[in-house]
C-alpha cells in the first residue's frame, strides 16, 4: 500500500492540479480574468439564485381556462359549418362539461352535417412516437341528431405541449425586449415553464410582463342599446359588455367577434402624440390585417370602435375618416413605462393560454451577498477548527489529514467549476459537512494504523496495513451516504439540489484524497524517515 | 502529547447497557410519534402552500407590532410575524389564501406595495396548492426509496441481520429527528428533508463503519459470544467514532452560528442527527444484531484469535473490499 509507480504519482499530482487550476478563477478579479492567457480556464463557479440575488418563477398553463376558451371557438367553427350555404337547421348549440353539443333538426341531413363537423375534429400531430396523429376532439353522431364533440385526452395532452412551447418562445421574446440578464427558461414536466432570473431582485414587474396573456383585439361597439341597459338587461346576441381600464371601469357594449387580434401585427413602437405629448403606441399590421382594417374603417366611418387588451377596454376611438394605411395609434393614459411595456407584449405576441405562478421564490441581492459572506466565513471557521484538532489528535498525521483535506476542498471547487454545477448556500453548507466528515476516512485510517501498533506490528507494516484494511470501511462507509445524495439530487429542485451535488462531489473528492493524497504524502515521508517506532 | 479525547484499551460493557438504551430509545421513539400525531409538523410553505416574506426595515430594531397593525389593514388572514436574524429583520408569514394562486400573487402584490417604501425586500417565496403536495409527495418518497436502495446495498455487502439492524437504526433516528422537529415546532421544509436525508446519510455511515468491525471480528474471533463480540467491536471502534463526530460537529457548529439564519434550522437538524445517529450506532445497531439472532450459539470453529487472522470464508457475504 506505500509503493507508489511514478505514473501513478504523476497522475495524482496532474488530478490536484488541474482542480486548483480551475479553482483558480473563482478568486480572480474581472480584470485579472481578463488577462489570463486563453490556454487557461476562465469559468468561474455558478451561483445560485439563493447566493447572487434573482427571481425564480415556475408556470403552469391554466388548464381550465384554456379549455373553456378553446370550445368557445369550437362552438364558433360548428356555427360556421352549419351556417354554410346549404344550410343546416341546428338548435341547442352550446358548451357541456368538456365538449360541445348541437343537435341537427333534421335527421335527414345528418350524414352531411357529419362529413362537414368532421373536419373539426382537427387531427394533431403529436412528437411523440414519431409523429402519430391524434384528433384534438372525438366527434359522437346520434341517430336521433344529437352531436358531442368531446376532448381527446391526446388531443388536450398535445395541445397543452404546444402552447407550452409556444409560451416558452413568446416568454423568451419578451424578456430578450425587456432586457433581463441571462434569464433562463425551460419546460418542467407537462405543462409547466420555469423561468429563472439572476439579479433580478424585484420580480413584480417582470411578472407582469410574463403573466399578461397580452391578446389585443379589435371591436366595433354596439350602438344598438347604451351598455347599460345591455348590463341590466341581457346583451343583444353575439355582443358581450367589458370595462375600461379606468378607476372605477366604465363599461362598454361591443362585438363578441373581433375584426382584428394582435396576431395581424407586425410591429409595434412607443412615440408621443404630437399634441398632447402624452406617449402612445403605434403599430403596424401585416397586409391582411390591414386591407381586413381599412374595409371595417371604410365602412364604420363616424361609429366608435375599441382596442382591447385581454378582455380589457384600453380606448375606444370615432372612426374620423378610413384608415387605408394599416397603421394606427393606442393613446390611454400610458406613462412611458407602460406604453413601453404594452409595445413590447405587443411585439412579442400573445400568450396561447392562461399562464399562472404555482412557485415563486425571490431573492434580493442584499441577502443572495450576506448569505455568500456567511457561508465563506463559517468555511473558514469550520476548517481551521477541524484542521486544529486533527493537529491536536494526531500529530504529524493530523498534519498529513489536513493537507489531503485542503486538496480535497480543491478539489471540489474545481469539479463544481468544471461542471458549472450551482452552488447554493445549502450547497456551501454540505462543504462545510464534508469538511467535517471528509477527515473520517484519515481517522478511519489513523486509528487503524493505532491498532495495528497496539497488536505489535512494525510502524511500516502496520501503517500499510491500517490504509488496506480500512479501505473496504471506508468505501462502504462513503457509498451509503452517496446514496442519499443521488436521491436527494434527484428529488430536489435549486437550492437543495445544490446541496446533493457538493455532497456527492465531496465524497468522490474525499475517497479520492484519502487514498492518494494521504496515502503519498505518509509513503514519502516513511520512505524519507524510514521510522522503526511510530508514535500516533 | 496527542490528544486522546477517548483513551486506548476501553472495555466499556456497552451491551449491558441496552437494560437501558432499549428503554430510553423506545421512549423517546413512541413519544416522537404521539408527538407528531398530537401536536404535529409545524409545515413550512414547501409543503403547506403560503407565502413568506423577509424583510430589513429601515430603522433598528423593527417594529414588529406597527409591522402587524400594517398587515393587519390588508386582510390577509392567519399571519404571522417574527424577528429574524438581525434586529432589523422579519419574517411575515402569509397562509395559503382561499382561491388558489391567483389569490396568492394578490396576496403577494398588496405586501410588497405596502411595505414599500418602510422595507427592503429581502427574500419572497410563494409556493402554491399544487406544487406543495408534490414536493411533500416527493419529499416522502426520497426518503422511503433511499431507505430501501440502502437496504439493499447493505443486504449485498453484508447479511441480512445487518441490513435490518442498520435500518431500523436508521429509522429510529428519522423518527426522533422529526420528534425533535416537533418538539422546538421548527419550520419543516425541503431543506429539512434534505437534512434528514443527510442524517440517513451519518447515521448509516457510522452504523456501517460499527457493522463492518462486527463483521471483521465475527471472522476472528469464532466462538466469543455475541454480546461479548460486540463490546469489543464497538469499544476498537469508539475512539473513531467519537472523533468523526467531534469533527463533524465542529464543522456543524461553525455553520449554525456562522453560516446565516436561513439553514440554521437545518443546521440545528443535522447537529441533532449526528448526536443521535452516534449514540444510535453504538446503542442500537449493535445490540439490534443480537436482538437479530445473528449468531446462533450453535455455530462452532476454531478461535483464531490473532490480529489478521481467520479472515476469508466463516461469515456469508464475503469482503472483496478488505483485502484490496
Amino acid at each position: 500500500m506505500l509503493y507508489f509507480a511514478r505514473w501513478k504519482v504523476t497522475l495524482i499530482v496532474l488530478v490536484i492540479l488541474a482542480g486548483a487550476i480551475t479553482t483558480l478563477p473563482n478568486f480572480l478579479s474581472p480584470a485579472a480574468l481578463r488577462a489570463l492567457p486563453d490556454w487557461l480556464p476562465s469559468r468561474q463557479i455558478v451561483l445560485g439564485l439563493d447566493l447572487q440575488g434573482g427571481a425564480y418563477l415556475l408556470y403552469e398553463v391554466d388548464r381550465a381556462d384554456y379549455v373553456q376558451k378553446r370550445l368557445k371557438t369550437l362552438e364558433g367553427d360548428i356555427r360556421q359549418k352549419l351556417r354554410d350555404e346549404p344550410r343546416i337547421g341546428y338548435t341547442g348549440l352550446g358548451v357541456q362539461g368538456n365538449g360541445v353539443q348541437v343537435r341537427i333538426r333534421d335527421t335527414a341531413r345528418l350524414d352531411d352535417a357529419r362529413t362537414r363537423l368532421n373536419e373539426l375534429t382537427n387531427p394533431l400531430v403529436t412528437n411523440l412516437f414519431g409523429g402519430q396523429t391524434v384528433n384534438e376532439f372525438a366527434i359522437d353522431v346520434a341517430d336521433d341528431g344529437l352531436v358531442r364533440f368531446t376532448y381527446t385526452e391526446q388531443g388536450l395532452t398535445q395541445r397543452i405541449s404546444t402552447i407550452v412551447q409556444q409560451s416558452i418562445e413568446v416568454i423568451r421574446l419578451r424578456l430578450d425586449e425587456f432586457g433581463t440578464t441571462e434569464p433562463s427558461i425551460q419546460r418542467q414536466g407537462e405543462d409547466r415553464i420555469l423561468v429563472e432570473a439572476p439579479g433580478e431582485g424585484d420580480p413584480q414587474r417582470l411578472k407582469e410582463l410574463i403573466g399578461q396573456t397580452a391578446q389585443l383585439t379589435f371591436h366595433m361597439v354596439d350602438q344598438s342599446m347604451s351598455p347599460e341597459q345591455a348590463l341590466q338587461s341581457r346583451p343583444p346576441v353575439g355582443t358581450v359588455v367589458m370595462y375600461s381600464m379606468d378607476d372605477p371601469p366604465f363599461p362598454y357594449l361591443l362585438e363578441e367577434t373581433p375584426l382584428l387580434t394582435g396576431e395581424d401585427l407586425v410591429d409595434a413602437q412607443v412615440s408621443f402624440d404630437s399634441r398632447s405629448n402624452e406617449p402612445v403606441v403605434n403599430f403596424r399590421f401585416n397586409t391582411s390585417g390591414a386591407r381586413t382594417f381599412s374595409v371595417a374603417t371604410q365602412r364604420n366611418v363616424g361609429r366608435p370602435f375599441a382596442i382591447v387588451l385581454d378582455n380589457e377596454v384600453i380606448s375606444a376611438p370615432v372612426i374620423r375618416e378610413p384608415i387605408t394605411g394599416g397603421s394606427g395609434q393606442i393613446s390611454g393614459s400610458f406613462t412611458v413605462e407602460s406604453a413601453n411595456d404594452l409595445a413590447v407584449l405587443l411585439r412579442a405576441g400573445a400568450l396561447p393560454a392562461k399562464l399562472s405562478v404555482v412557485e415563486e421564490r425571490s431573492i434580493g441581492p442584499g441577502l443572495g451577498q450576506d448569505s455568500v459572506d456567511a457561508g465563506r466565513i463559517a468555511a473558514l471557521i469550520g476548517g481551521v477548527l477541524v484542521i486544529g484538532f486533527m493537529i491536536l489528535a494526531y500529530g504529524r498525521f493530523g498534519v498529513i489529514a489536513d493537507i489531503a483535506l485542503a486538496t480535497n476542498i480543491v478539489m471540489i471547487f474545481g469539479a463544481l467549476t468544471t461542471l458549472q454545477a450551482t452552488l447554493t448556500l445549502p450547497g456551501i453548507a454540505g462543504i462545510v459537512l464534508t469538511i467535517g466528515m471528509a477527515v473520517d476516512a484519515n481517522v478511519l485510517i489513523f486509528e487503524r494504523i493505532r491498532e495495528e501498533l497496539r497488536a505489535g506490528r512494525s510502524a511500516i507494516s502496520a501503517i500499510d496495513a491500517g490504509y488496506s484494511r480500512a479501505l473496504g470501511t471506508i468505501l462502504d462507509a462513503n457509498i451509503t451516504t452517496l446514496i442519499a445524495a443521488l436521491i436527494l439530487f434527484q428529488l430536489g429542485s435549486g437550492p437543495i439540489r445544490g446541496f446533493a451535488v457538493t455532497l456527492a462531489i465531496g465524497i468522490f473528492t474525499t475517497v479520492f484524497s484519502a487514498f492518494t493524497v494521504s496515502r503519498l504524502l505518509v509513503s514519502l515521508w516513511v520512505r524519507w524517515k524510514r521510522p522503526s517506532k511510530l508514535t500516533l | 502529547m496527542l490528544l486522546k479525547i477517548v483513551p486506548e484499551n476501553t472495555h466499556i460493557a456497552f451491551m449491558r447497557m441496552r437494560t437501558v438504551s432499549y428503554p430510553l430509545s423506545a421512549i423517546m421513539f413512541l413519544a416522537s410519534i404521539a408527538l407528531f400525531f398530537s401536536v404535529g409538523l409545524n409545515f413550512g410553505i414547501d409543503f403547506r402552500g403560503g407565502t413568506v416574506f423577509e424583510m430589513k426595515t429601515m430603522e433598528s430594531p423593527a417594529d414588529i407590532a406597527s409591522i402587524r397593525t400594517q398587515l393587519g389593514t390588508l386582510n390577509l388572514g392567519d399571519v404571522q410575524v417574527q424577528q429574524f436574524g438581525g434586529p432589523d429583520e422579519v419574517l411575515v408569514r402569509v397562509q395559503q389564501p382561499e382561491g388558489g394562486e391567483m389569490a396568492q400573487q394578490a396576496v403577494v402584490s398588496l405586501v410588497r406595495e405596502s411595505f414599500a417604501e418602510s422595507v427592503e425586500f429581502r427574500r419572497v417565496e410563494v409556493v402554491g396548492p399544487r406544487v406543495s403536495g408534490e414536493l411533500a409527495q416527493a419529499g416522502l418518497i426520497a426518503v422511503v426509496a433511499s431507505l430501501l436502495v440502502i437496504l439493499f446495498y447493505i443486504w449485498f455487502r453484508f447479511e441480512w441481520h445487518f441490513a435490518v439492524g442498520a435500518i431500523l437504526t436508521t429509522i429510529n433516528d428519522i423518527v426522533v429527528t422529526v420528534g425533535l422537529f416537533v418538539v422546538l415546532q421548527l419550520d419543516f421544509s425541503l431543506s429539512s428533508i434534505a437534512a434528514i436525508l443527510t442524517i440517513i446519510g451519518y447515521s448509516l455511515n457510522d452504523t456501517v463503519v460499527v457493522y463492518d468491525r462486527v463483521r471483521e471480528n465475527l471472522r476472528k474471533y469464532k466462538k466469543q459470544p455475541l454480546p461479548d463480540l460486540l463490546d469489543r467491536s464497538i469499544n476498537e471502534m469508539l475512539s473513531r467514532t467519537v472523533m468523526t463526530s467531534l469533527t463533524t460537529l465542529l464543522a456543524l457548529a461553525a455553520l449554525y452560528f456562522f453560516g446565516g439564519e436561513v439553514i440554521r434550522s437545518f443546521t440545528l437538524a443535522m447537529i441533532f442527527g449526528v448526536v443521535i445517529g452516534t449514540y444510535s450506532s453504538i446503542f442500537l445497531a449493535a445490540p439490534f444484531l443480537i436482538l437479530l439472532n445473528l449468531r446462533p450459539s450453535s455455530i462452532a470453529g476454531e478461535d483464531g484469535d490473532t490480529p489478521g487472522g481467520g479472515e476469508g470464508k466463516a461469515s456469508a457475504g464475503g469482503s472483496p473490499a478488505a483485502s484490496a
